[in-house]
């Protein structure tokens, strides 16, 4: 009981604080790329307190749904990232879900927030929730298949015993399954987090924004929830890609010296993986939204043909 | 074992339901009275029939009754087992919830419409369906459903002045009548092979027959209770019967009467044909992936919230088949215990469908009774004037759509799980099916979340898009309570899953010989498991109270900034113009714009716009707008099908002279026919 309590209490600090790191990482070094200098690595912090200290504009036309939303999306990304490994096998909730709770409980989420945005009769706000609703319905079938793909090698859909297996085997990476069903998440993450090519995290243009356009009418304390809440939930599905394919520093006994060396490890990792969606979004420009499920379907082909690779060897 | 308590409950439960029925058609020219008595002996009956399932389920050994008849093959015999005493809890949840709504809701009809005669189609669907569940006699089994389809036939014709309700009423008995046909057909078989109308002697008989017969009677049952149930291609009646009949009509038909199919096909196929032939699960399993995605894009083009509701419960048939299917395939294999945790997943999930979709009917019918639009284009910001109705509609939403902590998204993961145990324990071709049927169901969950955002927003939130919608009043308080009990089911059912399962116990013991729960229970009692060691596991209360605790501190930060920074209400962004009205909105076409564009192969979507212009085009006067989408089944199965019917019978009805001369003829020669075809044998 103590070791789940200051397990929990641990990953929760680390959960929120690497989030704004992340994206804050992800913003600057896209910048360097682009030749900006960008804002700095701690923006997103900046981004948030500030938030915390504004007053806010509920619109007239909305009703509880719209003041709901920012704490679920905030509650389920943060219970999710206690049922993902992060620096050792231990996740402090994995015994409470696995894999399908973590996808149903940032569907819960996503949910909520396509409620808010249809809330306050705004049409951006119906546009977003629609363009939202309908990426994440064909996201969904490629992601389950790539992770079906995962958790049939590990016998189990719980993210510690995922992790244990990976930990136990030699590195797997190599193997056409494994690479493949990478491959597919990787696109089901661009598109989940609302990146480029899916989304652009940092257009306010009517015909191209998506997460944003359903956010629109929040501001204040509010917007600093959903926002907080989006990039522990960036966090949380790049710490599954990680940790999945990856497992180098994750180790199965949970000491002080194993979590330091499993969160330097970690961090690492994110790094690479941020690097890499950074390059995604620099040589890509945003896809037409009709042209999104395609992208999509490639996804699922991906994880289709992993699922038989599988089979096969 | 006393078996007094449940047979005393179970009859008094049907005998308050056929006096319910006589006494209300016999009071039916005081409406008030009428009303009292139908919902008053549906909730009694309701409440009868409840304790008998749960002291049937309770006690564990099944209860048999049999009363010789005098005819031969027919018997009264009846039998209180665990899967019928399942069907018949479900039964009775939905009867006590829909009695108590009902109270408020045939008000509404007092002057206007025969309550008395509803009050009578009512609890005589209702004494059929008790029948259906408990029938140990083949043919007592076909006489119970046919009643049943009559009864349901009444209520869904019952607005018989409107056109759409006749022809729906047609349509429907027409199908219910090809589907009583396969079963007929079926059971003969069966009789056949045994040379008796009980159940239980089918048990040993199905082992002997042939399997080509095996196979004959396979796809007839699955034909007669697939047309029942509403699988696709036979699911045509299903979204223009269940929206027409008067809404707490609907929530039973939606709610259990389609459940009438799946309690056959597992009664058959588990019980009495034994999981046989083996290429039977793989049927089922299909025919539920292709009803589950097909089920759900048809909804998301639906703007009538009943119809949208009907497509969706063919929906959740997929997600009960594919359970189904896999327990017949596990079981066949010789996995008895996967068998068993697939065959929990589909039974739960059918208790789930039952509560959610019985809750959500009830709350389109308050919308419908306070608004009178079912067109959803007409409706939005009754959050407001109807407060609870929008809340009870927001929690079947998130169940209907398998979101934890509810119940939809328990019986969801039971199959996922179910599916992923097939890879292992399955050879060939079919271990890359299970999985893939598992993107489906995925595909299928994350499409309903879409059509339920719709479908709750579009009704509910933002400003109102009619005039009655801006009328609208709160539901009457047993209206509100009948909802409320679905509402706290969802909820229970989803947090308290663990303590709910054993219930499956006996089911599972009965029909698989193996019980099963307590593999799916570990983690101090909270946490439901997938059955075999290291396996998924997952804690729906764990997932609420974890919740909360997150959304606590975050409510106080938030309250705290408030206090010190101000929160005021202002207008929304309008870019600069004229302020927003409701002719800016989202409209529910436009909500699902993006996915009939994206499935245009499967929806074939024709739009018309005309425009009437005096100067420019740019400025028009009137603008028409026309979307349909091809209705496939229809145009390409159905269309034909009836063409060659009326092909047939023109040519028929030269033997169909008028004169009564040529039919005793016919008569005559029918008679010597079957009489030499006696003699023969």
């Amino acid at each position: 009981m103590t070791e789940l309590l200051t397990n929990s209490g641990l990953q929760l600090v680390l959960l929120l604080l690497v989030a704004p790191l992340l994206s804050g990482m992800i913003k600057t070094l896209k910048a360097r790329l682009q030749t900006r200098r960008g804002p700095g690595v701690l923006q997103s912090y900046r981004d948030i307190f500030k938030l915390l200290r504004k007053g806010m504009v509920i619109p007239e036309t909305a009703s509880w749904i719209f003041t709901v939303t920012p704490y679920v999306v905030f509650g389920t990304a943060t219970l999710v990232g206690l049922m993902i490994p992060m620096t050792t096998t231990h996740a402090p909730f994995s015994l409470f879900g696995g894999v399908l709770a973590v996808v149903y409980l940032l569907a819960l989420g996503r949910f909520f927030l396509a409620l808010g945005g249809l809330d306050t009769g705004s049409s951006f706000g119906g546009l977003g929730s629609s363009r939202e609703m309908t990426i994440s319905a064909i996201a969904e079938p490629a992601m389950m298949l790539a992770i079906f793909t995962v958790a049939l090698g590990a016998n189990s859909t719980n993210l510690s015993e995922m992790a244990k297996v990976a930990v136990g085997q030699s590195w797997r990476f190599l193997a056409p399954s494994q690479m493949l069903a990478f491959a597919a998440l990787f696109i089901v993450l661009i598109a989940e987090t609302g990146r480029i090519p899916v989304d652009n995290p940092a257009t306010h243009l009517e015909l191209t924004m998506i997460h944003e356009a359903m956010v629109l009418e929040y501001s204040g304390p509010y917007l600093a929830l959903i926002e907080w809440g989006a990039s522990i939930k960036q966090l949380v599905l790049m710490t599954l890609l990680v940790n999945t394919f990856f497992p180098f520093g994750l180790s199965s006994n949970w000491t002080a010296q194993t979590v330091g060396v499993g969160l330097v490890f970690y961090l690492a990792k994110l790094l690479m993986l941020a690097c890499m969606i950074v390059l995604v979004e620099t040589t890509n420009a945003k896809l037409r939204l009709f042209r999104v499920p395609e992208l999509l379907m490639v996804a699922f082909i991906l994880g289709a043909l992993a699922l038989i690779s599988t089979f096969l060897f | 074992m006393n078996t007094f308590p449940v047979s005393a409950a179970f009859a008094l439960s049907l005998a308050a339901y056929a006096a319910g029925g006589v006494a209300s058609l016999a009071s039916w020219r005081r409406p008030s009275m009428a009303r009292n008595i139908c919902c008053g002996a549906a909730l009694a009956g309701g409440a009868l029939g409840g304790l008998a399932a749960v002291l049937g389920i309770l006690q564990g050994t099944p209860v048999h009754w049999s009363v010789p008849s005098g005819i031969p093959l027919f018997a009264y015999s009846f039998s209180y087992d665990a899967l019928g005493g399942f069907f018949n809890l479900i039964l009775a949840i939905l009867t006590i919830a829909v009695s108590v709504y009902s109270f408020g809701y045939l008000k509404e009809f007092e002057g206007k419409r025969n309550i008395g005669f509803f009050g009578f189609l009512f609890h005589l669907l209702l004494l059929s369906l008790t029948i259906v569940f408990t029938a140990a006699n083949a043919f007592l089994f076909l006489i119970g459903w046919e009643v049943g389809a009559l009864a349901a036939y009444g209520l869904v014709a019952f607005y018989h002045e409107q056109r759409e309700s006749r022809q729906a009423g047609l349509l429907y008995i027409i199908m219910a009548h090809a589907d009583v046909g396969c079963l007929l057909l079926g059971f003969a078989l069966l009789i056949q092979g045994s040379g008796s109308a009980e159940f239980a002697s089918f048990h040993t008989a199905a082992a002997h027959l042939s399997s080509a017969r095996q196979s004959a009677a396979f796809v007839l049952f699955f034909l007669g209770f697939g047309i029942k149930a509403g699988v696709i291609p036979f699911h045509i009646w299903l979204p223009a019967a269940h929206p027409v009949a008067p809404s707490n009509a609907s929530a039973l038909l939606s709610g259990i009467v389609i459940k009438a199919g799946i309690y056959g096909m597992t009664r058959i196929f588990l019980d009495s044909l034994g999981g046989v032939p083996s290429w039977a699960g793989l049927a089922v399993l299909i025919v539920g992936v292709v009803s589950a995605v097909l089920g759900v894009l048809y909804a998301l083009m639906e703007h009538d919230l009943k119809r949208l509701l009907a497509y969706h419960s063919i929906e959740n048939i997929g997600i009960i088949l594919m359970g189904l299917g896999a327990a017949l395939i596990f079981r066949v294999a010789g996995h008895p215990l996967l068998a068993g945790v697939a065959l929990i997943a589909a039974m739960f999930h059918t208790l789930n469908h039952a509560i959610f979709k019985c809750l959500l009917f009830l709350g389109a019918g308050s919308v419908l009774h306070s608004t009178g639009a079912r067109n959803m284009e007409e409706m939005g910001g009754l959050i407001r004037p109807m407060p609870v109705t929008a809340f009870c509609f927001l929690i079947g939403a998130v169940a209907i759509s398998g979101l934890p902590p509810l119940n939809g998204f328990v019986s969801e993961w039971l199959t996922y799980q179910s599916l992923l145990a097939g890879f292992g324990a399955t050879g060939g071709l079919t271990r890359i099916l299970f999985p893939l049927a598992g993107s489906m169901l995925a595909l299928t969950g994350a499409l309903a979340a879409a059509c339920f955002v719709k479908a709750f927003a579009i009704t509910f939130l933002a400003l109102p898009r009619g005039a009655e919608a801006s009328h609208a009043h709160e539901a009457p308080r047993s209206m509100l309570v009948g909802m409320g009990t679905l509402t706290v089911g969802c909820v229970s059912l989803g947090l308290g899953v663990t303590w709910f399962l054993p219930v499956f116990n006996a089911m599972t013991e009965q029909l698989l010989g193996q019980r099963v729960v307590a593999n799916l229970i570990t983690g101090g009692g909270f946490v439901l498991s997938a059955g075999t060691p290291h396996s998924g596991t997952v804690s729906t209360a764990i997932i609420a109270v974890g919740l909360l605790t997150l959304a606590l501190p975050a409510a106080l930060l938030v309250s705290r900034a408030t206090r010190r920074f101000g929160r005021k209400s202002g207008p929304v962004w309008d870019c600069g113009l004229p302020a927003l009205s409701e002719e800016n909105e989202y409209t529910a076409t436009g909500f699902s714009k993006a996915l009939r564009m994206i499935f245009s192969v499967l929806y074939k979507p024709r739009r018309e716009i005309q425009a009437v212009f005096d100067v420019s085009p740019y400025f028009p006067k009137e603008i028409r707008f026309e979307s349909e989408i091809e209705p496939t089944f229809e145009k390409w199965l159905y269309a034909p099908l009836q063409e060659f019917i009326f092909r047939i019978s023109s040519r028929m009805r030269t033997i169909q002279a008028g004169s009564i001369h040529a039919y005793l003829a016919y008569i005559f020669v029918t008679l010597v026919l079957l009489l030499l075809f006696g003699v023969r044998k």
